[in-house]
């Protein structure tokens, strides 16, 4: 294979469960083996979806002041981020917060789901490259530092009360986390059926290049 | 030893699946065999949209840290706060890891980035000598931590969410906000545009010309 950072090509020894390979030149890690590469990130998506619709409807954080009582959602603030003049923004925080998470986990989902069975349909292939793109905007780890920020700075000023909401976005988290840890997305493109049914033995190069 | 790229080798290498393909001949490489998305040698002028990113990403982080991100209103009197007035008010109100966790995530993250993307495409552009393998590394720190500067983006939008209570107290988005959230955009679309392997071409030009 050829290494994404820096084109070296090079043969990969086989790996042990668990094991990675770095590139010989750049030192990127360029190929990962885990033990389960496909139920136990099923699993884990199963969760996130679940902690993602709970992020989504439960209240992040409650605020009293003055015997009055308010509460937020994240859709709540995209809400009020485009009321008060902050569309793009708006339509930022929309993107990052719950629809690249969201299809990241839905993609991810329908991915796992049809590759059990080998070979999967091509437009597998199709769904796992969107997945793939979303992945970068997905900013959850990032959204729940800023909700605590955001908590303790307005502690200064009322009563603040964490809710289940905020609870769920940091379970989600550590869903994502370890999604990401468990994924292999190589193993999930041997089982996809190819673009091109029978390519001629020409074009195609084995992994077993060597400088 | 002169290792190969694929690229010397006359091999392309899927950036989506990661395949590699002999291309098709002729002008245009065709599509990959497996998953059929178009390849390319190298990202599509990698440079030049890089460069266009880098300096609209470095035009709008000025207004982002002088114009405000939040107006409070309570009790009468209007209150503007700028990024680095944020990082002040939580250091003051005693939460000095999470006026630090702002600061590096807001003002250091985004310039930091700015610096090293620049200083990546000049030592491309010139053929600097110096470690590839460290700029690697440092091309990759920029797409980890790019993320993490939408920190204050959240922050904001769940104070304005949450502190609602008009007429006693409100918070409203200030200009800064969309300045500082196409910063970090730019600077994100600006490190996926950018190709690490063309550090480690202009590395392999240099061995030529010096014998």
């Amino acid at each position: 294979m050829a290494c994404p950072h820096c084109d070296l090509l090079q043969g990969i020894p086989p790996l042990p469960p668990g094991g990675s390979a770095r590139c010989a030149r750049c030192a990127s890690t360029i190929a990962t083996r885990s033990t389960d590469p496909i139920d136990r990130p099923l699993a884990f998506t199963f969760a996130a979806l679940f902690a993602f619709i709970v992020a989504n409807t439960e209240p992040l954080m409650g605020l009293s002041a003055a015997g009055r009582h308010a509460s937020t959602t994240i859709v709540n603030g995209v809400y009020e981020m485009w009321m008060q003049g902050q569309q793009i923004t708006a339509l930022i925080i929309a993107f990052c917060a719950v629809i690249a998470p969201g299809g990241y986990i839905l993609f991810l989902l329908t991915v796992l789901l049809a590759v059990r069975r080998p070979p999967a349909p091509r437009w597998v292939g199709e769904l796992l490259r969107w997945a793939a793109f979303m992945q970068p905007w997905s900013m959850v780890e990032v959204m729940i530092l800023g909700i605590l920020v955001a908590l303790i700075k307005i502690a200064e000023l009322a009563l603040v009360d964490p809710g289940i909401g905020m609870y769920a976005v940091g379970v989600l988290v550590v869903l994502l986390t370890a999604i990401g840890i468990t994924f292999d997305p190589d193993e999930v493109w041997r089982r996809i059926e190819w673009v091109d049914p029978q390519p001629s033995t020409a074009r195609v190069v084995r992994g077993t290049a060597s400088p | 030893m002169t290792a190969a790229t694929a690229a010397q080798a006359g091999l392309v290498s899927c950036e989506a699946c990661g395949i590699l393909s002999r291309p098709a001949g002729g002008t245009e490489l065709g599509h990959c065999p497996r998953c059929g998305t178009e390849l390319a040698w190298r990202r599509h002028e990698s440079i030049q949209r890089t460069w266009a990113l880098v300096i609209a990403a470095a035009i709008c982080y000025i207004p982002a840290n002088v114009l405000p991100v939040l107006t409070t209103t309570a009790l009468g009197s209007t209150d503007s706060d700028t990024i680095m007035g944020g990082v002040v008010f939580l250091y003051t109100s005693g939460s000095w890891p999470l006026a630090l966790a702002v600061l590096v995530a807001s003002v250091m993250i985004p310039l930091g980035k700015l610096m090293a993307l620049t200083y990546l495409l000049i030592t491309v552009q010139r053929g600097v000598p110096g470690s590839d393998r460290d700029r690697t590394r440092l091309y990759r720190l920029v797409e980890v931590v790019g993320r993490w500067s939408m920190l204050d983006v959240f922050v904001d939008t769940f104070t304005v969410a949450l502190v609602q209570l008009q007429p006693l107290m409100s918070v409203k988005p200030g200009p800064g906000v969309v300045f500082f959230a196409a910063v970090v955009v730019l600077t994100m679309l600006a490190a996926m545009s950018f190709d690490p392997r063309l550090i480690w071409d202009a590395g392999s030009t240099r061995e030529e010309n010096h014998g």
